[in-house]
């Protein structure tokens, strides 16, 4: 049986590992390798490195950790946050990432996702969507969730996995950083729509969260910083605590 | 000993590459090329594949005289040979990912797509799933029946001669995921990020 994915993401800023609430208020908290390794020890599914900053700022330093974690963690290895075109998502590959998640470029430019798909295949293609409940609808953000597109997210999501995405990472803009729990509607809403897993994020408060994101948000894997970051949980006890509620879990 | 990862612009084979190179540390020698006489000398063939069965049969077939040596080296002199992933898929007759295409025949069968059944499960099959180890085979040593393995698929190979399927796994319906014939091994999950198991499995294939 397949089972269900925990998945700790480590946001990067600069080479260094950092987790703010809302996306602002930054405080530095280590070095993203080593973290990595202890990620992968305490059995997490996969790690996801998420560059925050990077639309704006110089990123060649993610290449050099995405490079010395692929040496040392042997378990799947996602990195997102500034991947705009095939070359940016060809360096990341080459450094050792075995997939990548695209954001603001999937959705300025849909073409990126279909070639990418397509040179590099499926497999490795994630979309990340970020989107914000508008009265009744929810909507995509971009560049770290500063812009308002106003597109919807159900139907973006859907035309992504026609344009080749193997995942979708959802993550509620509402919620992020909040610790208040992920919108499950959002999740349930999107993974009832496509065909391709849905990994939910944003909002992770208590290890009941992950749970409700996979029995009621129907996501595939469940994707966490702050729980998992600060020594609040380890991966360890939140695969023992889903597994008691039942959830299919590697142990 | 040398091993050669083939890299035949199939895909990202970083990881591939890290692995094997962390099991054989300084035991044995590993080597990423094209070169068809570096190829033909090594005493192990790793053939990786990502992407499409017809991107990875036509970047095969792009690099000339390449599977002439691959035929070679597996059918003639019968060394080892393990595919991973569209890798193991490409040793079909036929697959029919984007358009029929010819693959290079080593285990009769087909590659067809997974049985979704009508949307009840997603594609492609991704995460961790057990896998069920049918017959004893030299590159399962040490590893438990039902260990996790990583997966990221949507097709599957169907051999026509089941007693080469060395272990299946559960996702809609009973999916080969492991094949040996004499001295051809492949395995549609990823050894090289399934973690310490993933390694013991490289491990084995080094030590055959």
């Amino acid at each position: 049986m397949l089972k269900n994915r925990i998945i700790p993401c480590l946001d990067v800023k600069n080479g260094r590992v950092v987790k703010g609430i809302n996306f602002v208020d930054l405080m530095d908290a280590g070095d993203p390798v080593e973290q990595a390794k202890i990620y992968s020890d305490g059995g997490a599914d996969e790690i996801c490195f998420l560059d925050i900053t990077a639309s704006n700022e110089n990123r060649n330093t993610i290449y050099d950790v995405v490079e010395k974690t692929s040496k040392k963690c042997f378990v799947p290895l996602t990195v997102g946050g500034g991947v705009r075109s095939i070359d940016d998502i060809y360096k990341l590959l080459n450094c050792g990432a075995d997939k990548v998640s695209i954001n603001t470029a999937a959705v300025q430019n849909s073409e990126v996702v279909l070639e990418s798909s397509k040179k590099f295949g499926s497999q490795c293609i994630v979309v990340a969507i970020d989107a914000k409940k508008n009265s009744d609808k929810w909507e995509i953000f971009t560049h770290g969730g500063r812009n308002n597109t106003g597109i919807n997210a159900i139907e973006f999501a859907k035309k992504m996995e026609d344009s080749g995405a193997g995942e979708l990472l959802v993550t509620s803009m509402d919620r992020d950083g909040t610790q208040a729990g992920y919108d499950i509607d959002l999740m349930s809403e999107i993974s009832s729509k496509v065909n391709i897993p849905v990994i939910a994020s944003g909002g992770v408060g208590n290890l009941d969260h992950l749970a409700d994101g996979i029995k009621l948000g129907n996501a595939s894997a469940v994707l966490a910083a702050s729980i998992f970051h600060y020594g609040k949980h380890s991966v360890k006890e939140a695969k023992e605590y889903l597994d008691s509620k039942g959830i299919p879990v590697r142990i | 000993m040398n091993v050669t990862i083939v890299d035949y612009n199939s895909g990202n084979i970083s990881s591939v590459i890290n692995s094997f190179q962390e099991v054989a540390k300084d035991k044995v020698n590993i080597e990423v090329t094209s070169d068809l006489h570096k190829i033909k000398s090594s005493d192990k063939i790793v053939l990786p594949g990502q992407g499409s069965f017809k991107s990875c049969v036509d970047a095969l077939n792009s690099i000339d005289g390449l599977v002439d040596i691959l035929n070679d080296f597996v059918i003639s002199e019968k060394k080892p040979l393990f595919g991973i992933c569209v890798g193991l898929q490409m040793f079909a007759d036929i697959g029919y990912e984007e358009t029929e295409t010819k693959g290079l025949g080593w285990i009769s069968g087909k590659v067809s797509k997974i049985d979704n059944q009508n949307g009840k499960f997603k594609l492609p099959h991704i995460g961790w799933n057990e896998i069920n180890i049918i017959k004893d085979s030299k590159i399962f040593k040490n590893i438990k029946n039902n260990s996790h393995m990583y997966f990221v698929h949507s097709y599957e190979f169907v051999p026509e001669d089941k007693s080469v399927i060395s272990a299946t796994t559960d996702y809609s319906s009973n999916i080969v995921c492991s094949v040996e014939k004499e001295n051809i091994f492949g395995t549609q999950f990823h050894p090289e990020k399934s973690d310490k198991t993933g390694l013991n499995l490289i491990q084995n294939f080094l030590n055959l």
